[in-house]
């Protein structure tokens, strides 16, 4: 071999391990670290066709609406509890912690934790979205039946 | 009448923009000198034109026309006149007018400084430019307008500006992003254009470098002030999320830091042409595909803005034709490109190439982790998410390689290097690392993984190589004056670059290792106490702003019984969005900050807080700004200096 063809061989050859490494990590990383994402109704009836139930511990990420009436905070303790629901069935969620400023009764949150019992969830995060309008995207399907909701214009009925 | 002169002026730019794409890359085609002649001024006529259309907006927004659906939306005329002006890059269709401003002052400052390039290069590097325009003011005029009314039925108040947004990061945050992410359409059209004329020589390389370290360098300070505006005004201490908007621009910019140093060689040696190239459009294709990805609704973000599908899809059309067109041209030239010049194993081109392979490979993962949920999900498999611990972890284990050679690259010589000597020198280097380290860790912490000992010994390597090399090349002259003197500023920025990148990893180690926080319930008079510092609150105080009330919480913070700050953090509420916002009370520190945040009243006089204690924490917006001077310095290279008496004209 020449050695100008020796040299684009290395080059391949680098370029091949590099983005094989990469990939290999990748696939190993995430193998860990994928969580499903559920909505309140999916998390007691099940997910997709096959009707699949989280196991209890399993880590998931679960998104609806925050009942009104249902926060529930313990006097001088950072523990909160409250119901999160989307068309069906309720869930409830744990949370120690200071909960985001964007937090309300009647808003759309986002939550990541560990499945306690088959319908209580002891979350690490809580989330809620910097526009005050805002629900997640699988609410929005879930609640409405729509993929992608386009922003309106709208000014004169606020709200 | 005047926002729809706003829209006039954006419409004639528009016209100058289709002419500047076609008279140039027609007359570059045919050799017409003269329609090659037009470019220039077409760029500054265009450029002006897009200026005024945005003085427009500013005004309508001071002057608060909520005629104007866009004003109406994102500004309210209690709104200080600093945050009006921030308003109108605050939503979707006046931050896609800012990307106009960015990208026609790039174009008008490419025909300006240009005037030493061949014409036939110059007037393709415009036209290409003038391409990207027209695509950009398409997409405004037709479905991103922000000159659109309201009538006849306008609202007689605004809904204001996203609070989260009234911040001074906010001021300057997107305007230097997005002059990073335009000016890598610098780079993409001079690629580009090299391709369209079929020279990639040395030239292509030199005129291209400049402009893409100034992108870079705004790239830096902009994902840098968003970093640390994130850190301000989000109240939860942290600096970076892996949010798909924040992946968005970091993917160009690991592309572009890999393009700098692919730069360096094709200038200095022209080898890696073609990787060059290729390189420079996966840049701004970056660019494009963030945009599309914060733009179109597509990706479930924390912090995405309003999104619309028609949107969505004309960014995927613009961003395939750039793509695809690119690419289908590249795959044409390329095989007419040949790379002279030898080197062996042991050389600097193989450390920037394998510096190249690593950020090529960083991109991949923070484009797989970010596309996967959204791939995954429109194959109909469900919504997942990949967060934080996926991209740590991927992050954790390539910065170590990466690092190593960080410190060791620069020592190396062009073509070829002996082995022996070198090694002796990073031995000795190794050694000064670990005494250092150990010396540093063991005297500010009690605890030490050794993750965390690893992670700050890189940071140290790379600090010390750095400081070595630097030494070793000014004492080959006689006076270090004249060894300071002779090193080029490309040489210097290295050296920047490469210590900020130092201060970045010691920070996210030393944080992420000894950050500490606690959520505490205190009434009037309570002590908390964290990491030998005593917080003592001192109760709430209601407050009133311009546009919000609320109320703020007093903390006093002792260290061994000395009195060190008081710390005023609110809670406010803003009028017109009824939304609550934290403004959390941050005492910085070079070693520490101490961060307050103000939660709940509980009841009966008591409020929750949260207490951060964020060692090194400021390292990392030194780093970021350290890392982006390297960018700017270079500009000050006489290499790149205007010459006149060398301007050739090509006909």
């Amino acid at each position: 071999m020449n050695p100008r063809r020796k040299k684009r061989l290395f080059a391949v050859v680098a370029v091949i391990f590099g983005i094989g490494s990469a990939v290999g990590l990748t696939l190993y990383a995430l193998q860990e670290n994928i969580n499903l994402f559920y909505t309140p109704s999916e998390l007691i009836e099940g997910k997709g066709p096959e009707k699949e139930l989280p196991y209890i511990g399993q880590k998931l990420r679960i998104g609806g609406m925050v009942v009104p009436g249902s926060v529930d905070r313990v006097e001088t303790s950072l523990d909160v509890t409250f119901k999160l629901i989307d068309t069906g069935p309720m869930v409830t969620i744990k949370y120690h912690g200071i909960l985001p400023d964007l937090f309300r009764e009647g808003q759309g949150i986002v939550a990541q934790g560990t499945l306690v019992e088959p319908n209580v969830i002891e979350a690490f995060e809580v989330l809620a979205k910097h526009d005050e309008e805002y629900m997640p995207a699988e609410i929005a399907e879930a609640v409405k039946g729509i993929k992608h909701e386009k922003p309106k214009y709208n000014l004169n009925s606020e709200n | 009448m005047i926002p729809e002169i706003g829209y006039f002026s954006l419409v004639l730019a528009m016209g100058l923009s289709l002419l500047l794409c076609i008279f140039p890359l027609w007359g570059a085609y045919t050799g017409n000198l003269r329609l090659m002649r037009t470019a220039p001024s077409l760029a500054v006529g265009q450029c002006l034109l897009v200026l005024f259309s945005f003085g427009v907006l500013i005004y309508i927004t001071l002057t608060d026309d909520f005629t104007v659906a866009y004003v109406a939306h994102h500004s309210s005329s209690t709104l200080p006149w600093y945050y009006k002006v921030t308003s109108t890059w605050g939503g979707h269709e006046g931050a896609i007018l800012l990307w106009l401003v960015m990208q026609a002052s790039w174009t008008a400052l490419v025909a300006m400084m240009s005037k030493s390039l061949p014409w036939v290069l110059r007037a393709r590097v415009l036209g290409v430019l003038g391409f990207l325009g027209v695509g950009f003011m398409l997409y405004t005029l037709w479905m991103s307008s922000p000159f659109e009314r309201l009538l006849p039925y306008y609202p007689v108040e605004g809904r204001d500006l996203n609070p989260l947004l009234q911040d001074p990061g906010m001021i300057i945050h997107p305007p230097l992003l997005y002059m990073g992410y335009v000016g890598l359409s610098v780079s993409f059209s001079f690629a580009i254009a090299a391709l369209l004329t079929g020279k990639l020589d040395n030239t292509w390389a030199k005129w291209s470098r400049p402009w893409t370290m100034a992108a870079w360098g705004f790239l830096t300070l902009g994902i840098t002030i968003g970093s640390w505006w994130a850190y301000a005004e989000l109240g939860w201490g942290g600096w970076w999320f892996w949010d798909p908007v924040e992946n968005a621009s970091l993917m160009p910019w690991l592309v572009a830091t890999a393009l700098l140093h692919s730069l360096a060689i094709t200038e200095k040696r022209g080898l890696f042409k073609s990787w060059t190239v290729l390189l420079a459009i996966a840049a701004f294709s970056l660019c494009l595909l963030g945009t599309f990805i914060v733009r179109s609704g597509i990706i479930v973000s924390v912090h995405a803005f309003a999104t619309d599908p028609d949107r969505g899809l004309f960014i995927l059309s613009f961003l395939a034709l750039v793509v695809g067109g690119s690419l289908a041209l590249y795959g044409l030239r390329v095989s007419q490109v040949y790379s002279e010049g030898r080197y062996k194993l042991v050389s600097r081109e193989v450390g920037l190439w394998v510096n190249n392979i690593f950020l090529v490979v960083a991109t991949l993962i923070v484009l797989l982790g970010t596309l996967l949920p959204m791939i995954h999900k429109e194959l109909g498999l469900g919504s997942i998410s990949i967060g934080v611990p996926f991209f740590n972890q991927m992050f954790a284990i390539l910065i170590v390689p990466f690092a190593i050679l960080m410190g060791m690259a620069p020592m190396l010589r062009w073509k070829q290097n002996k082995l022996p000597p070198l090694a002796k020198k990073w031995v000795g280097i190794l050694v000064a690392t670990i005494v250092i380290t150990s010396a540093w860790l063991f005297s500010s912490f009690d605890e030490i993984s050794t993750l965390t000992y690893l992670a700050t010994a890189l940071a140290v390597w790379i600090c010390i190589a750095t400081v070595v090399d630097l030494v070793e090349k000014v004492s080959v002259h006689p006076s270090t004056a004249q060894g300071l003197k002779r090193l080029g500023m490309s040489y210097w920025a290295m050296v920047l670059g490469h210590v900020g990148i130092a201060f970045v990893i010691a920070s996210v180690t030393l944080t992420s290792a000894y950050s500490v926080e606690r959520s505490v319930v205190m009434k009037k008079g309570e002590i908390a106490t964290l990491n030998d510092y005593e917080y003592r609150f001192e109760g709430v105080n209601e407050i009133r702003g311009p546009n919000y009330g609320g109320h703020a919480g007093e903390v006093t913070v002792f260290k061994d019984g000395e009195y060190v700050t008081l710390l005023h953090a609110e809670k406010r509420l803003y009028d017109v969005g009824m939304q609550f916002m934290t403004e959390a009370a941050i005492d910085d520190g070079f070693f520490r900050d101490l961060y307050l945040a103000l939660g709940e009243s509980m009841g009966n006089g008591a409020w929750s807080l949260r207490i951060y204690h964020k060692p090194y924490v400021r390292w990392m917006w030194l780093g970021g700004i350290l890392i982006s001077l390297a960018g700017f310095i270079v500009l000050a290279d006489k290499r790149y200096r205007r010459r006149k008496q060398t301007s050739v004209e090509h006909a």
